[in-house]
């Protein structure tokens, strides 16, 4: 055993890190909750593919909504997923024992989280591109970017909920129910921005709800990272 | 002047549900002591021991690990280890990556030696790079044990360490104990083994309906009067 003397304990970026690799192995390893949402992702693509009549909607008006909702349900089957694994064994006693801060769990959780949703949206944006048969050509990165705030925006809030709603019978129900009215204001603001960029619209357009994207995030990662270590108090 | 005790709890008050589950206890550890705790299933035991890891915050009371109060956080969490009911373990990593998980939150400075180190003292090393979701529950138990140490920490909190250990196991744990109190940690030992638990006992105490109903040195106690004397307080029906 190593001299506690001589150890120092993590920073809260540091213990993230630590806390989201551990997360991401797990993941790698089991790989049930991104497989699951990937498909879920695809499939929904796919349905909302054969129920669409090309005659009376343009691609270009439907495919961003398809695109953020099957993002949002997609995306809490991980969240839902992310403290559940912590209640196994009460894995979490083990991180909150540890000398680190609280905020660097909900931190390193939701930056696992952000790599999860990240590769739901790497796949499923192109789907939703094939499928649709969407011009995007140089508006590809632009939409990488607004997907990125968009993500970030959802596992800012869906985190603390899920940590809220893990150790409550209904879990299942209960995170869709808290998080999905804090979710509208991204997927309107996703949907609306993407909308502009897959009607070939210039990306000054979609400035507006870009902005909100941004100020959702700053405000709701703030507020999450606070309220984190109150939603553990048993 | 008197050396700073490992671990002071004062008066500490937990309630789940309006029911007082911790009431009012209170003691000391100096460096080398071993608080043996006995007391009925439901007595407040496990929730005493989360009190004192900083795992629950008290309604009322204080602990100081070291002289710092547990509600400074990271300073006085980082001289507790925990061996607890569950093992704490994350089934899908292997062995050797959750006691280095462990180290590396604690910040040691070489987290894979470490953990190395601790996996042989317990003795399951040979299983290191097997995922602990394989493992029978008595080698989860010291996998457990093994990350609760691998800090080498002042303050060992121990609920039922013994449950589901064979022979070898015991006998490493037995020695980890010793060894980790030579060097001057404190333990806090729940059982309900009054054999065991007098056996490595500075101060025994029995808890019931939150509270020590008795609690003293473990010199001045006689081991068979006090396991009849244990029985009867244990079956008194609350």
């Amino acid at each position: 055993m190593t001299d506690l003397e001589s150890a120092k304990a993590p920073g809260t970026l540091a213990a993230s890190w630590i806390v989201a690799r551990k997360d991401l192995a797990i993941e790698f390893r089991t790989r049930t909750a991104f497989l699951s949402a990937l498909v879920f992702a695809l499939l929904g693509v796919t349905i909302f593919f054969f129920a669409w009549d090309a005659t009376a909607v343009a691609a270009a008006d439907l495919a961003p909504g398809v695109l953020w909702v099957i993002f949002t349900f997609a995306g809490l089957l991980g969240l839902q997923r992310s403290f559940g694994l912590e209640l196994a064994d009460r894995a979490i006693d083990g991180l909150l024992g540890a000398p680190i801060a609280r905020e660097a769990i909900y931190l390193g959780k939701a930056l696992a989280n952000l790599v999860f949703v990240s590769g739901i949206l790497a796949v499923t944006i192109p789907a939703v591109v094939l499928f649709y048969n969407l011009p995007l050509g140089p508006g590809i990165g632009a939409l990488a970017g607004i997907a990125a705030l968009a993500a970030i925006g959802l596992v800012a809030v869906g985190t603390l909920f899920s940590a809220m709603a893990v150790n409550t019978r209904m879990a299942e129900l209960l995170l869709p129910m808290l998080s999905l009215p804090f979710f509208v204001p991204i997927v309107m603001a996703a949907a609306q921005s993407s909308a502009r960029l897959m009607a070939g619209r210039p990306i000054a357009e979609a400035w507006p709800w870009l902005r909100i994207l941004v100020a959702y995030d700053i405000v709701f990662v703030t507020a999450c990272t606070l309220a984190f270590p109150y939603t553990l108090d048993e | 002047m008197t050396p700073t005790p490992v671990v002071r709890a004062e008066g500490l008050v937990r309630s789940f549900g309006g029911r007082r589950v911790v009431d009012c206890v209170s003691f000391t550890l100096r460096t080398g002591d071993c608080l043996a705790l006995f007391g009925p299933n439901g007595a407040g035991k496990t929730t005493l021991l989360r009190l004192v890891a900083g795992l629950l915050a008290p309604a009322q009371g204080t602990v100081h690990v070291n002289g710092v109060s547990l509600r400074e956080g990271a300073a006085a969490r980082s001289q507790v280890g925990l061996v607890s009911h569950a093992s704490m373990l994350y089934g899908a990593l292997t062995v050797r990556e959750n006691v280095e998980l462990a180290a590396r939150l604690y910040g040691l400075a070489e987290p894979a030696r470490a953990a190395q180190t601790a996996l042989e003292m317990m003795r399951v090393a040979d299983r290191a790079d097997a995922p602990a979701r394989t493992l029978s529950r008595g080698l989860q138990q010291r996998v457990s044990i093994a990350r609760a140490m691998v800090h080498a920490p002042r303050l060992l909190l121990c609920d039922e360490p013994y449950t589901g250990l064979d022979d070898a196991g015991s006998a490493a744990l037995t020695e980890v104990l010793t060894e980790r109190r030579e060097a001057g940690a404190a333990l806090l030992l729940v059982t309900h083994n009054l054999t065991e638990g007098l056996a490595l006992a500075t101060q025994a105490a029995i808890m019931r309906r939150g509270r020590f109903v008795r609690h003293e040195s473990r010199e001045l106690l006689d081991a068979g009067a006090y396991q009849s004397q244990y029985r009867e307080l244990a079956a008194v029906h609350d």
